[in-house]
């Protein structure tokens, strides 16, 4: 290729478009090796800490030595909150919003609070959790506290995800239910939901996978209790807090990244659900 | 009869199902405004947003609740990220929509997913025992700093602004830049004059909304930046420590009380302000300039 | 009226500001075949779907006049539109069965309407998968999804689907637009043998269809009924000009 002068004149087009593709490769590979070196990072100073023991003990001198059983035993039971509360309501709002919704005031104001409550930081929800469920309603330092905090967190996205796959499902297939006699509602349970349910279902467990992460909420809701919890009104010190006390303030930085590496694991596994649920039922209706 | 009443039943309860989410917001207003606003009504709003001096447990004279300091060390660990995270990122993004094979797309895109999954507290946990070191034997200071906290916060803006910007570039319709590659331009010269002019207003708003994001941002920002609430003097001095307002929130909450308590809800409410206005600009440009786009 | 199933007396409709169909005045008569056919956009489909109320579903639309079914105006304020599309059963030009076994997809409706026992369930799916000559092509194979069978196998499921719900009127909507030339001939066999037992109404912008299929024909043109009669007459001996002008395909 005859190399023709450009503007700039000391560079001919090709050549820039060789450079800037080179320039963008790198900063892929750039991107890709941050990943692989936080991740890699972790496993390596933190897998040695990690075993049976530590999965099944409890923590002992603050965590500086011992297991981390009630600290898993926590996320989860928060995440069972924030599953059971968020999953119904977002769900419930997402019909409402694919399938009874005229374009009205009323509904503008929803979604825009919908879409509002998605921006709040997350800290502002703690306090707002603190002031109004620890406080005000009673409930103190709770799993119950910071798991319905957690679901102010959820919220937004699974009512995003189950709008998203319950109007992926074609108007034509509602049409036929509604020329066989029935009514809106015996359309949409009978019909529409179990066809959008692998996409309600994905995009509840991300929300969660969301939500599990978020200490600035746990702070201010679920306390930083290190006992084993034995009912929803008791505090318990998820694992994101957990790390997040041991590293700052200097108690032990190996059970920190052990701590780290389940969590990890924990979101990973998470993801990978939603993956291969998306996965084995397809999409049968649905974007490509 | 029966049955229609029994589809207006239906219909009423996912109503208020949709309800919850404004209800909610109206909640948290309410709340933070009932716990903040008697210490902004009792020092000035003015004087809370602009004083320089935060002396909660004051042991001598009077307390002081000035938070420009915190409001500032916010805005600067933000464009910090900003500066950082807005031009990898979208030359990934470009990377990703124009000259990726189907395999580096793959691969690409799940790790952006996957870092997004990373939750802060790690983030800020690698940050403490490998950047705040390394910031300080090799920059100086004390290592918990702003270019610390920048860094944390553009390693988690960076995939949100990846995803966005990808799907922005890729909706610029195929036409364009069929016409200018039929014009003999080459790929990258389409890319920087074609598709990434005509991408702009959605690019625009992915960064805003990251701006948002990171003044947002608490637990990674926190343990890397240090806990000074002053401003950096000098000014531009990056590796000074500041205390953003996230920070300042998390950090006092578990021991203030009464006026001292108040004033972190009222710190909240500034927060709320801020970041409240950030995605409501970013929706504004998503909104106003698609017509260049398309 | 006798021997009348569904009559429209000066119906109009609008979608917005857009007159659809202008005082469309028709009787369609009981256990024949009605064809309803014109150019593009000339009102057959809109009419048709006000007959089971489907144009309820569209925004800003507004229908006046009358559409008479046993007497009754269907658009009359206490009429149960529910009930009103269990004796009125419609086909859509694209087939849309539910994704759900074939066996569920013919039971929804019974199961709708209150039949629970498997065993009359049975019986019925049998019954209309026969009705629909689909019966020996899917006996085996009951569980499998609906989505895996063909187009022209999926538009008799979706017929079968409407016979199992036992409806007096049942409503095509060009259903074979969709379809290739040998699963449109296979509808067109059991649109002749349906017709001794329901009254059918079809749309369609295939005139030889319209020929092969139909006892009485209507032709529509811009929302107004040009002329309605026995289709030898419409097609040998036309009385409008425009009719005629369709027919020999002068337009359309």
């Amino acid at each position: 290729m005859t190399a023709i002068t450009t503007t700039n004149g000391l560079v001919s087009p090709a050549t820039s478009d060789r450079a800037a593709k080179v320039g963008l490769w790198a900063s892929a590979v750039l991107s890709m090796a941050i990943l692989l070196f936080i991740i890699g990072y972790i496993v390596i100073e933190g897998i040695s800490v990690v075993n049976i023991p530590f999965l099944l003990g409890s923590p002992v001198l603050s965590g500086a030595k011992g297991g981390i059983l009630p600290a898993i035993v926590g996320t989860i039971c928060l995440m069972a909150v924030t599953l059971s509360s968020a999953v119904p309501i977002g769900v419930g709002a997402a019909i409402y919003l694919a399938e009874y919704a005229s374009d009205s005031v009323a509904t503008r104001t929803i979604t825009f609070g919908v879409e509002c409550l998605a921006g709040v930081p997350s800290i502002v929800i703690g306090l707002f959790g603190y002031a109004f469920l620890v406080i005000y309603l009673g409930f103190g330092f709770s799993i119950l506290s910071g798991g319905l905090a957690l679901m102010a967190m959820a919220l937004p996205w699974i009512v995003r995800t189950s709008e998203e796959a319950i109007k992926a499902v074609p108007l034509t297939v509602r049409e036929g239910s509604l020329a066989l006699g029935a009514t809106k509602w015996q359309t949409v349970s009978r019909v529409v939901l179990p066809s959008a349910i692998p996409g309600i279902v994905t995009g509840a467990i991300l929300g969660v996978g969301k939500a599990i992460g978020e200490a600035a909420v746990l702070m201010f809701t679920a306390g930083s209790s290190l006992l084993m919890p034995s009912s929803l009104f008791d505090p318990v010190r998820a694992l994101p807090y957990h790390i997040y006390i041991l590293a700052s303030e200097g108690i032990s930085n190996p059970m920190a990244y052990g701590s780290s590496i389940v969590l990890l694991a924990m979101v990973l596994a998470i993801n990978l659900g939603a993956i291969a649920i998306q996965a084995h039922y397809g999409r049968r209706y649905g974007r490509n | 009869m029966l049955a229609k009443t029994r589809e207006k039943i239906i219909e009423t309860v996912l109503f208020l199902s949709a309800a919850t989410a404004i209800t909610i917001v109206l909640l948290i207003l309410i709340f933070l405004l009932k716990e903040g606003l008697p210490i902004l009504m009792k020092v000035g709003v003015i004087d809370f947003c602009l004083g320089m001096t935060w002396n909660p447990i004051a042991i001598a004279g009077e307390p002081e609740y000035g938070i420009f300091p915190m409001i500032m060390g916010s805005i600067y660990v933000a464009i910090g990220s900003l500066i950082l995270a807005v031009p990898l990122g979208l030359a990934c993004a470009v990377f990703l929509a124009e000259i990726a094979p189907a395999w580096a797309r793959f691969s690409l895109k799940h790790a952006i997913e996957l870092l997004v999954g990373i939750p802060s507290v790690v983030l800020g946990f690698v940050g403490l025992v490998l950047l705040v070191p390394f910031v300080r034997d090799h920059f100086g200071g004390c290592g918990f700093s702003i270019l610390a906290g920048s860094i944390v916060l553009a390693v988690m803006a960076l995939p949100r602004i990846i995803s966005v910007s990808d799907d922005a570039i890729r909706s610029v319709p195929r036409a364009y830049k069929e016409a200018s590659l039929a014009l003999g331009a080459t790929h990258w010269y389409t890319i920087k004059k074609v598709i990434l002019p005509s991408a702009r207003s959605g690019i625009i708003a992915a960064v805003i909304l990251a701006m948002g994001n990171s003044i947002g941002e608490t637990m990674a920002v926190l343990m890397v930046v240090g806990s000074v609430a002053c401003l950096p003097s000098p000014l531009y001095d990056v590796l000074d420590p500041v205390r953003p307002m996230t920070s300042n929130i998390a950090i006092e909450m578990s021991y203030a009380t009464g006026d001292h308590a108040q004033a972190l809800f009222a710190t909240g409410i500034v927060l709320f302000v801020m970041v409240g206005m950030m995605t409501w600009l970013s929706h504004k440009v998503l909104k106003s300039k698609m017509g260049t786009a398309r | 009226m006798e021997g009348i199933e569904i009559e429209s007396r000066s119906l109009n409709l609008w979608y917005e500001s857009v007159h659809a169909l202008k005082n469309v005045t028709l009787s369609m008569p009981k256990k024949k075949v009605t064809a309803v056919i014109g150019p593009s956009g000339c009102g057959k489909s809109t009419f048709i779907r006000c007959i089971n109320r489907m144009n309820d579903l569209i925004k800003g639309c507004r229908v006046e006049g009358e559409l008479l079914f046993e007497g009754r105006n269907v658009y009359d304020r206490d009429i149960d539109v529910v009930s009103l599309r269990k004796r009125i059963g419609m086909v859509f030009q694209k087939p849309n069965p539910f994704p759900m076994s074939v066996y569920d997809n013919v039971a929804y409706g019974p199961r709708l309407h209150g039949t629970r026992s498997s065993g009359e369930l049975d019986k019925i799916v049998e019954e209309s998968l026969k009705a629909s000559a689909l019966w020996d092509e899917v006996a085996d194979v009951l569980n499998r999804s609906a989505l895996d069978l063909s187009g022209g196998q999926q538009q008799r499921l979706c017929i079968a689907r409407t016979l199992a719900v036992n409806p007096d009127v049942i409503l095509f909507d060009e259903p074979c637009s969709a379809l290739d030339p040998i699963s449109t001939a296979k509808i067109e066999d059991l649109i002749n043998t349906l017709k001794h037992d329901y009254t059918i109404i079809i749309v369609t912008h295939n005139m030889q269809q319209a020929a092969r299929v139909s006892d009485f024909t209507a032709f529509f043109l811009l929302g107004e009924v040009i002329e309605f009669g026995k289709t030898k007459q419409i097609f040998e001996m036309p009385e409008k000009k425009s009719t005629e002008d369709y027919i020999t395909g002068r337009f359309g």
